[in-house]
């Protein structure tokens, strides 16, 4: 195994997962959060109005 | 609140969102495709991998041409059975002069990455022609009219300079040489073989068709056939140096 | 030709400029005819000329024909929608999706039957498999899309769809594509990917009509009236963007000559393996998937007459989704001469995303909670809900199959075509018939469809020969793979290879039974779609057709 690869790997296996964590939460609190509740409910109703 | 009412932007924002996504779908994909050019790990040093003859590729080309990588694989995985079955594990530096690479995905007939040298010229002429003749229950199609089609020697050389300009080691001479090239390996006892085999080693030259009058796609398709899988001496390569 | 016009009438830069490159076109593709390197290149040259050409006089005749103003983008402040491409795409995909399915059976037929190859070329099993998957995947699944996507992104965003010739460049030159793929296949014009067989040229053609298509739909999003973008845009707009990634990235030839259909891939070996199964899995996660999501959520809460079940839910499963998708692509290569550290990734974020799927089949299936009625009363939203219920079946079995253990079974066999059209037949084409039925009526103003019952026999019928298609193939697939690593106690492998092929007969015929019975099903369909766009406006000759299905 070359040291490109290892460095890679360490890189992938702690950053990484890190990021990838901390971008899922992000995901999770804007979905969540209730400030966006109402917002969102009515994005839901859009295919059911008429016009 | 102030921060996170920010993230409404990819609601109402399409070009952010397309920015987003864009972002989202390049990690992945770059983490995956981007170190196998990098990493010298990825294709094993081997001895032996040469580009394909003329006369080769144009067989290739047939085999891509009629689909035969609907069904049969060209990678045996490093299973006890597998093994057994088909001969040594495929190594990727097996395929590195493979464009398009052709792994297959599905076994309706069994691989073909070392099926060269296991059944003679005529087998494949009778087995391309109607293979239930050689194997009862095959469900194979046939292909009669690979015997009959005249292959056209002039065209190849064009191919050869586009996979040239790709980096595949094909030299100005063999560029030159490739119609001529291509003649004398589909021909038996062919005065310049030993021309074609200076420029491409362990070279396999005859008449593959059974029919030596005829230039025939069915030539060029059993010629590839023959040095799949043919050309790493497996006798003297180690395993253990290109432990990944 | 530009300025034929009267004072007050004049050409467009759009119509001008499309009309004026159309006729280059044609010449280009002439003079290329004259000088192809092979016959069949020549005749594609031709199709491409006519077909030019055809266009620009249909710009110009279109434009003497046309009042002096473009239509308006609303009509007393409502918005005048521009559904006649959404019209054409809807029968294309009803058409190409009896085609393709009829293929599918020929070709299940063959490996029953092999002299159905009939010892031609055009229609043997390696030329005619190639042409069932592009029929089925992107002519059929393609034109849902168009249909679909162009659709809902009008009435979303109530708005007008952007551009006047361009919807119809989207719609006709893709359907155009499709026609010079699938006879390119038939004359041996194929690139060797799977999925990805169109050469370059037809690449060519294709990534001009995407460009267009993503143009038009992001262009219509902005236009839009609602602050917000529905969450089912957002999975289009995924679905066209990443396609477009995909194809540019797996279609990297060059050609041997502008005379030549044939062109070699920039990437070799390995890294091609690599490149084709990110395009080829990342094919089935954004075409088949995201796109067909997008689907789920407008059309499903659209027929249940209820929003859906928890919109918050639907953004988790959009990114999560997105991202966890594009990883998969090693697990179609498992045990492959590619290397551990890709195999590993690939099989690790297959298995996370059992979760996003779930969680949108959830999200789809729960948006019918307090309306389960509906199932009994309403076989349109009984397909799609079923359609739901695929969807998560198949998205459960994809990652247990991609674990390198059950991989080391799987792969290679017949239960990868049994996963592939549990997927396909159960979750695609249902959430497809569910939404031409739904698109059906309102695209041509009806009041209903033609025959409900007729729905009901179409889900019952196809239903039956889903079951039987997917059972055998598991049966068949496991068997095989059960065969060929079968040992005699002697330890020498007990079967040869032919005596696994033997066995699998049995199963090649229940499969070539089921998909005769799917085929049979999308039949009912078109002659269902067929009667109610030629039927009277007032459909009605019914009696409450609706109850009757139900008992």
């Amino acid at each position: 195994m070359s040291d490109t690869y290892k460095t890679l790997a360490e890189f992938a296996q702690t950053w990484g997962l890190l990021y990838f964590v901390a971008a899922f939460l992000a995901v999770l609190v804007y979905a969540l959060a209730p400030s966006r509740k109402k917002r969102f409910e009515d994005a839901a109703r859009i295919p059911l109005k008429e016009d | 609140m102030s921060l996170w009412s920010r993230h409404k932007i990819f609601e109402t924002n399409s070009i952010i969102l397309l920015i987003g996504v864009l972002i989202v779908i390049s990690i992945g994909g770059l983490v995956e495709i981007v170190p196998l050019f990098y990493l010298k790990s990825t294709i094993e040093k081997v001895e032996g991998v040469r580009p394909y003859t003329p006369l080769e590729l144009a067989g290739r080309n047939v085999y891509v041409r009629e689909g035969c990588y609907n069904c049969h694989s060209q990678m045996i995985r490093p299973l006890r059975d597998e093994v057994e079955r088909y001969g040594h594990y495929s190594l990727a530096a097996e395929s590195m002069y493979d464009r398009p690479f052709q792994w297959g995905s599905k076994r309706t007939g069994p691989d073909l990455a070392r099926v060269g040298n296991k059944y003679s010229d005529e087998w494949h002429r009778d087995h391309l022609n109607d293979p239930r003749a050689v194997v009862p229950g095959s469900i194979m199609p046939s292909y009669p009219w690979l015997t009959q089609r005249e292959l056209e020697p002039s065209l190849v050389a064009d191919d050869m300079k586009v996979q040239a300009a790709l980096g595949v080691p094909y030299s100005p001479e063999m560029i030159a040489k490739a119609a001529t090239d291509l003649r004398t390996q589909a021909t038996t006892d062919d005065p310049d073989a030993a021309a074609l085999a200076s420029r491409y080693p362990k070279v396999q030259a005859r008449d593959f068709d059974g029919n030596p009058q005829r230039l025939t796609e069915a030539d060029a398709l059993i010629a590839y056939l023959q040095m799949l899988g043919t050309q790493v001496d497996f006798k003297l390569y180690d395993n253990k140096a290109n432990v990944r | 030709m530009t300025q034929a016009a009267t004072s007050q009438k004049s050409m467009t830069f759009g119509e001008a400029g499309s009309a004026l490159a159309f006729a280059a076109l044609a010449l280009l593709c002439i003079i290329i005819a004259a000088k192809a390197h092979t016959p069949e290149y020549a005749f594609h040259a031709y199709l491409f000329a006519a077909a030019s050409g055809w266009a620009a006089f249909k710009i110009v005749d279109r434009y003497y024909d046309r009042p002096a103003l473009l239509p308006p983008l609303t009509i007393n402040g409502k918005p005048n929608y521009n559904m006649g491409p959404v019209k054409f795409a809807t029968i294309a995909g009803v058409f190409w999706g009896v085609a393709g399915f009829v293929i599918g059976l020929l070709i299940a037929s063959q490996l029953a039957f092999p002299a159905l190859n009939f010892d031609t070329a055009w229609l043997s099993f390696g030329r005619m498999r190639p042409l069932h998957t592009s029929a089925v995947i992107f002519a059929f699944g393609g034109n849902v899309l168009i249909a679909t996507s162009l659709y809902v992104v009008q009435r979303t965003s109530r708005a007008r769809l952007v551009g006047d010739i361009a919807p119809w460049f989207v719609v006709l030159g893709y359907n155009f594509f499709i026609v010079i793929a699938g006879t390119g296949y038939l004359l041996g014009i194929t690139q060797g990917k799977e999925y990805a067989e169109p050469e370059w040229y037809a690449d060519l053609w294709l990534t001009v009509v995407w460009v267009a298509y993503l143009l038009v739909f992001l262009g219509t999003v902005m236009r839009r009236k609602e602050p917000h973008i529905y969450v089912a845009n957002w999975f289009y707009l995924a679905f066209i963007l990443t396609i477009a990634v995909l194809h540019l990235g797996n279609n990297a030839t060059i050609p041997v000559s502008i005379f030549s259909p044939k062109s070699y891939i920039v990437w070799a070996g390995v890294q091609d393996a690599m490149v084709q199964w990110w395009y080829g899995h990342n094919a089935v996660g954004f075409f088949l998937t995201a796109g067909f999501l997008a689907i789920m959520y407008y059309f499903i809460p659209k027929r249940a007459e209820r929003p859906v079940y928890s919109y918050r839910l639907s953004i988790i499963h959009f990114w999560a989704l997105i991202f966890l998708y594009i990883w998969a692509g090693p697990h179609h290569l498992h045990y492959t001469a590619l290397p551990d550290w890709a195999q590993t990734l690939g099989m690790t974020f297959s298995i996370m995303l059992w979760m996003p799927s779930w969680g949108g089949m959830i999200n789809g299936l729960m948006t019918l909670s307090g309306a389960w009625d509906k199932l009994r009363t309403d076989p349109v939203l009984r397909m799609m809900v079923v359609s739901v219920a695929f969807y998560g079946m198949a998205t459960f079995e994809g990652p247990l199959m991609s674990v390198k253990a059950v991989n080391s079974l799987s792969h290679y066999t017949d239960w990868t075509i049994g996963h592939v059209h549990s997927g396909a037949l159960g979750w695609v084409a249902y959430v497809s018939f569910g939404a031409i039925y739904c698109l059906v009526p309102w695209l041509w103003n009806k009041e209903r469809l033609y025959s409900m019952k007729a729905v009901n026999w179409h889900f019952w019928i196809s239903t039956l020969g889903i079951v039987l298609y997917i059972s055998s193939m598991w049966v068949a697939g496991i068997l095989q793979g059960l065969m060929w690593r079968a040992y005699t106690s002697l330890g020498f492998l007990e079967y040869s290879f032919i005596e696994t092929v033997e066995a699998m007969h049995p199963f090649y015929v229940i499969r070539a039974l089921g998909g005769a019975l799917f085929v049979g099903g999308s039949l009912i369909m078109a002659w269902n779609v067929w009667k109610t766009i030629t039927a009277a406006q007032d459909v009605a000759v019914e009696v409450t057709p609706a109850l009757a299905a139900a008992e």
